[in-house]
C-alpha cells in the first residue's frame, strides 16, 4: 500500500496579485484516503484544479502513476485517471440513472445503436458492487443530492479513475448519508483507488482519512499520518489558533422579558411547513435545529418574503404584516445571508465595494447619485472590521475566498442596522479560522441588541452561539431549549426522540 | 505563462476594441485618399447618430442580461407616427406622442421580460415584426416624404441637416446627450449599480432588495426612448419616413456595438466607452469600403468578422 500514485513536486501558481499556491508538494499513495487540509484561501481549491487542468501551472512537477503529466483540460486529466467530484454535480438531472453512468461513451449494440440493456445491466453492476441498489431506469434528479452524488461516483469508478478527487463532499449529505459515501468511499480503497478528500468537518477526516497534508496561505505546512493526530493539533496547524475560542458563550436564558420582535404564526407552506409557531426577541440569537429538509430553510425564506405563506400570520413589532418580498423585509430591517452563497447571495463580478453597498444604496443616494465618499467609508471600516482579506474593495468578489465572500455578505446587512439577521448555514464551507470569526460576529450583534436567526447543521455551532434552540422535524416545531439546556445532547436527544414519537405515531 | 505576459494579455484584452478602431484608422490613412478631412468626420457623425442611441440603450439592456431586437422597428414606429402626426399638432407634439408610445411599449417590454418571465429575446423578436408592421400601417404603406408635408415637413428636414455654427451636424448633440446619460446613469447612480447587479446575479439581487421587475422596465423604457430619437433623428436626415425600411437591421448594429464593447452578454459590467469604440469600428469599416469603392456587401462581411474575433478576445475575460 506504500507505491506513490500521485507526487507533486515546487508546484507554484499564481494569479494577478495572488501567489496562490508556493512551492506545495503533495504524495498520495495507492489505495488511501487522504485528506487535503486548510483554510478558505489556503490554495486547496487552486492545487486541485491545477491537478485536473482546469488552471496550469507556473512551475513545479506533477507524477501521476510513474509518469509526469501536465493536463490542460479536465478531460485530458480524466483520461489519465483523475476524477473528481465537485459539489455542484455535473450530471443531467432529467435523465435516467444508466444514461447518466454512461454519458458520452455510450456503448453501441451491433446495429450501431445504443444498447440500453448492456447499459442497464452493466450499471446495477457498478452500483451494486458499492451497495446501492436504485432503480437505474428512472431520472436521476429523482434521487436525493446523496444518491446522485454516489452515481458520480459510480460513474469515475466505471471509467477506470485512479484517484477520485472529492472537494466537499458531505456538505449537503445528513448524517446517514455520509456513512454510505463513507461507505463507497472505503470500497473504493478496497479496489486499490486513492481518493484525496476535502472537508472542513474534522469529526469526518479522522474517520475515513488515512494521511493528511495541511496547506496554509498556499504553503506547504506538512503532511501526517492521522493516527498521530488530533483535532486540536490539527486545527492549531491550520490556523496556528486556540480551539479553546470556540466554546459555548451563553449560559442563562436572559430574554424571557425581553421584546418579540418578529413572530410567526400557524405558518403553513407547500408541502415543506405545516404550522409554524416561533418566536424571536429582541437581542437573542435563536438557532433552528433540524434534518435537512425539515423546513428550517424555507421558514426563513417566509420570513423575508422570497416565499409566500399559504397561511398563518406573520407579526413585526407586534403588528401583523404582510411581507410581499425581500425589498420589504429590508425595509422593516431583516437582513437575509442565504444557504447558497454563490447563487443567492454574492453578485460575482461587481467589486466588494459594490456588493458591500447594494442593499444600502438606496440609502447612499442624493438624487439618484450614489454619495461615492460616505461609500467608500463604510465599505473601508466594514474592510478593516471583518478583517475581510481583499487586494482592494475594487476587485471582483468571485475571486475571494469563500469566507471572505460570507463576510462581505455579513457587512452587506450589518450596515444596514438591521434588527433581525437570518443565517442560513452562515459557516458551511468556510475554515476554522475564518468560522471563529463569523461566530464572533455573531455574538456582537447580539450584544447590540440585534436578533439572530440561526439556522444550521452542524450542532456544536448551535451549541456554541445560541441562547434558545428550535427543533423543527417535517415543517413542525417539535420541541425548544433554552440558557442552560442547551448541549450537544439535549440538541441531539430533541431531534431523536422527535423521531421515535413519528415512528410510534404511524404504528 | 509569466506574470508580466497575462498582465499584457489582460490589457490586450481591455483596450483590444480601441486598438482595432486605431488599426482601422491608421489602414485607412494609408490607404484611403482624403480620409482625413473635415467632411469625413461630419459623415461619421451623421451616419453614427441612430446607432449610437440605440447602442446605448443596448448597453444598459444587455448588461442586465437581455437583449432589445425591437429598436429598429421601434426607429420605424416613432419616425412615421412623428412624420403622420405633425401636420395636423406641430413638430413638437408629434415627437413627443412618438416618444411617449415607444416608451409605454418599452416598459411594457421590461414587465413581459421581468415579471412574466418571458425570454427578452422572444418578446422583442415579436415587437420587431409586429412594430414593423405598425409602422407600415400606420404610414399606410407608403413611404411618406417630408417635401410633400408643407411648412412642418421643412422644419423636420431642416432640424435634420442643421449644422452647428455651419459645419458640426446637429446629430453630435443626440449622440453626446445619450453617452453622457448613459456614462453617468452607469458609473454614478444607484440605477446603474442595480441594473449590473440585475444582469450579474437576479437571484441576489432580489434577495438584496432590488425591484429586478422595475429595473427592467425602466432599462427596456430607455431603450425605446434612444430607439425613437433614433427613428426620429434618421428620418429627419433623409428627409422621408418609410415604415418598411426606417431603422432596418438597426438592432443588430446596435448589439454588435455593445458586443465588441465588451459588455457580456450573459449580463454585467456595462462598458459605455467600450460601446462607442465598437460603433465607431463598424462605422469606419463601412465608409472604408464606401470611400474606396468596394461594394456594401463586403463591408458586411468585414463587420462579421470583426464581431466574432472581438467575441472571440472578451472570451478569455470571463475566465
Amino acid at each position: 500500500m506504500s507505491e506513490i500514485l500521485l507526487e507533486i513536486e515546487g508546484l507554484e501558481k499564481s494569479f494577478p496579485g495572488v501567489h496562490a499556491l508556493k512551492r506545495v508538494r503533495l504524495q498520495v499513495r495507492k489505495g488511501e484516503v487522504h485528506a487535503l487540509m486548510g483554510e478558505n484561501g489556503a490554495g486547496k481549491s487552486t492545487l486541485i484544479k491545477v491537478l485536473t487542468g482546469i488552471y496550469q501551472k507556473n512551475s513545479g512537477t506533477i507524477r501521476f502513476d510513474g509518469e509526469e503529466i501536465n493536463a490542460r483540460t479536465p478531460i485530458e486529466a480524466n483520461e489519465k485517471g483523475i476524477s473528481t467530484i465537485y459539489q455542484e454535480l455535473n450530471l443531467i438531472p432529467f435523465q435516467t440513472v444508466y444514461e447518466n453512468l454512461f454519458l458520452g461513451r455510450e456503448p453501441l449494440s451491433r446495429c450501431r445503436r445504443i444498447d440500453r440493456q448492456k447499459m442497464i445491466s452493466e450499471t446495477q453492476r457498478i452500483l451494486n458492487d458499492l451497495g446501492v441498489s436504485i432503480d437505474v431506469t428512472r431520472p436521476l434528479g429523482h434521487y436525493s443530492t446523496a444518491i446522485q452524488q454516489m452515481v458520480a461516483i459510480a460513474r469515475t469508478v466505471s471509467i477506470n479513475a485512479k484517484l477520485v478527487i472529492m472537494d466537499e463532499p458531505t456538505s449537503s449529505l445528513d448524517a446517514k448519508e455520509v456513512q454510505i459515501l463513507f461507505r463507497i468511499i472505503r470500497q473504493l480503497k478496497k479496489q486499490g483507488i486513492s481518493v484525496i478528500f476535502i472537508s472542513h468537518k474534522l469529526d469526518e477526516i479522522f474517520e475515513i482519512c488515512d494521511r493528511l497534508t495541511i496547506l496554509k496561505d498556499g504553503e506547504y505546512v506538512g503532511d501526517y499520518d492521522i493516527r498521530e493526530m488530533n483535532q486540536l493539533r490539527l486545527v492549531s496547524l491550520m490556523v496556528g489558533r486556540d480551539m479553546a475560542k470556540l466554546e459555548r458563550s451563553k449560559q442563562e436564558y436572559r430574554f424571557s422579558n425581553a421584546k418579540p420582535i418578529a413572530e410567526l404564526k400557524n405558518i403553513h407552506q407547500g408541502m415543506r411547513l405545516h404550522g409554524i409557531d416561533l418566536e424571536i426577541r429582541q437581542g437573542e440569537v435563536v438557532g433552528l435545529a433540524g434534518l435537512l429538509g425539515s423546513g428550517r430553510t424555507e421558514i426563513a425564506q417566509i420570513l423575508f418574503g422570497s416565499t409566500m405563506p399559504d397561511d398563518g400570520e406573520i407579526f413585526w413589532w407586534g403588528e401583523k404584516v404582510h411581507i410581499h418580498s425581500p425589498s420589504d423585509a429590508i425595509r422593516k430591517g431583516m437582513g437575509f445571508c442565504t444557504e447558497d452563497r454563490k447563487t443567492e447571495g454574492i453578485i460575482p463580478h461587481l467589486s466588494v465595494r459594490e456588493n458591500i453597498t447594494i442593499a444600502l444604496l438606496p440609502k447612499l443616494q442624493s438624487f439618484g447619485f450614489i454619495k461615492t465618499k460616505e461609500q467608500n467609508d463604510i465599505v473601508q471600516s466594514y474592510i478593516k472590521r471583518l478583517k475581510i482579506k481583499t487586494p482592494s474593495p475594487e476587485q471582483a468578489i468571485c475571486n475571494l475566498s469563500g469566507g471572505n465572500q460570507q463576510k462581505v455578505l455579513l457587512a452587506r446587512w450589518m450596515c444596514m442596522n438591521p434588527k433581525l439577521m437570518i443565517l442560513d448555514e452562515p459557516t458551511r464551507g468556510i475554515d476554522v479560522g475564518a468560522k471563529a470569526e463569523i461566530e464572533n460576529l455573531i455574538r456582537e450583534l447580539s450584544k447590540s441588541g440585534i436578533s439572530v436567526l440561526m439556522i444550521s447543521s452542524e450542532i456544536a455551532e448551535l451549541e456554541r452561539n445560541c441562547d434558545r434552540i428550535i427543533v423543527i422535524r417535517d415543517g413542525k416545531v417539535t420541541g425548544e431549549l433554552t440558557g442552560v439546556e442547551i448541549s450537544q445532547d439535549t440538541i441531539m436527544e430533541t431531534i431523536a426522540k422527535n423521531g421515535r414519537e413519528e415512528v410510534t405515531e404511524h404504528d | 505563462m509569466t506574470e508580466s505576459n497575462k498582465n499584457l494579455l489582460l490589457s490586450l484584452q481591455k483596450y483590444s476594441a480601441s486598438a482595432m478602431l486605431l488599426f482601422f484608422i491608421l489602414i485607412n490613412a494609408l490607404l484611403t485618399p482624403n480620409f482625413f478631412r473635415a467632411g469625413t468626420l461630419n459623415n461619421v457623425i451623421t451616419q453614427i447618430c441612430p446607432t449610437i442611441l440605440c447602442s446605448m440603450g443596448m448597453t444598459l439592456v444587455i448588461s442586465t442580461g437581455g437583449i432589445d431586437i425591437s429598436v429598429g422597428s421601434v426607429m420605424a414606429m416613432a419616425g412615421v407616427i412623428t412624420a403622420r402626426l405633425m401636420t395636423g399638432s406641430g413638430l413638437i407634439p408629434a415627437v413627443a406622442a412618438a416618444v411617449a408610445v415607444s416608451v409605454l411599449i418599452g416598459c411594457i417590454t421590461g414587465f413581459m421580460v421581468g415579471k412574466l418571465r418571458l425570454q427578452a429575446m422572444v418578446v422583442t423578436l415579436g415587437l420587431m415584426l409586429g412594430l414593423r408592421g405598425v409602422a407600415q400601417v400606420v404610414c399606410s404603406g407608403r413611404d411618406i416624404y417630408f417635401n410633400k408635408l408643407g411648412d412642418v415637413g421643412a422644419q423636420l428636414s431642416q432640424w435634420g441637416s442643421f449644422k452647428i455654427a455651419g459645419c458640426i451636424p446637429v446629430q453630435i448633440i443626440p449622440i453626446f446627450l445619450s453617452v453622457l446619460f448613459v456614462w453617468i446613469m452607469i458609473e454614478k447612480t444607484i440605477l446603474g449599480r442595480q441594473i449590473q447587479a440585475v444582469g450579474d446575479s437576479p437571484k441576489s439581487s432580489t434577495l438584496a432588495g432590488i425591484h429586478s421587475v422595475r429595473i427592467l422596465m425602466i432599462v427596456y423604457g430607455i431603450s425605446a426612448f434612444f430607439a425613437a430619437f433614433a427613428g426620429i433623428f434618421q428620418a429627419a436626415k433623409v428627409s422621408v419616413a418609410a415604415g418598411s425600411s426606417l431603422g432596418q437591421l438597426a438592432e443588430l448594429d446596435a448589439i454588435a456595438a455593445v458586443v465588441i464593447g465588451g459588455t457580456p452578454m450573459s449580463g454585467g459590467k456595462a462598458h459605455v466607452a467600450g460601446t462607442i469604440v465598437g460603433a465607431l469600428i463598424m462605422q469606419v469599416i463601412t465608409l472604408t469600403c464606401v470611400m474606396n469603392n468596394i461594394p456594401d456587401q463586403y463591408a458586411q462581411v468585414f463587420k462579421a468578422a470583426i464581431i466574432v474575433i472581438a467575441v472571440f478576445i472578451q472570451r478569455e475575460k470571463t475566465k
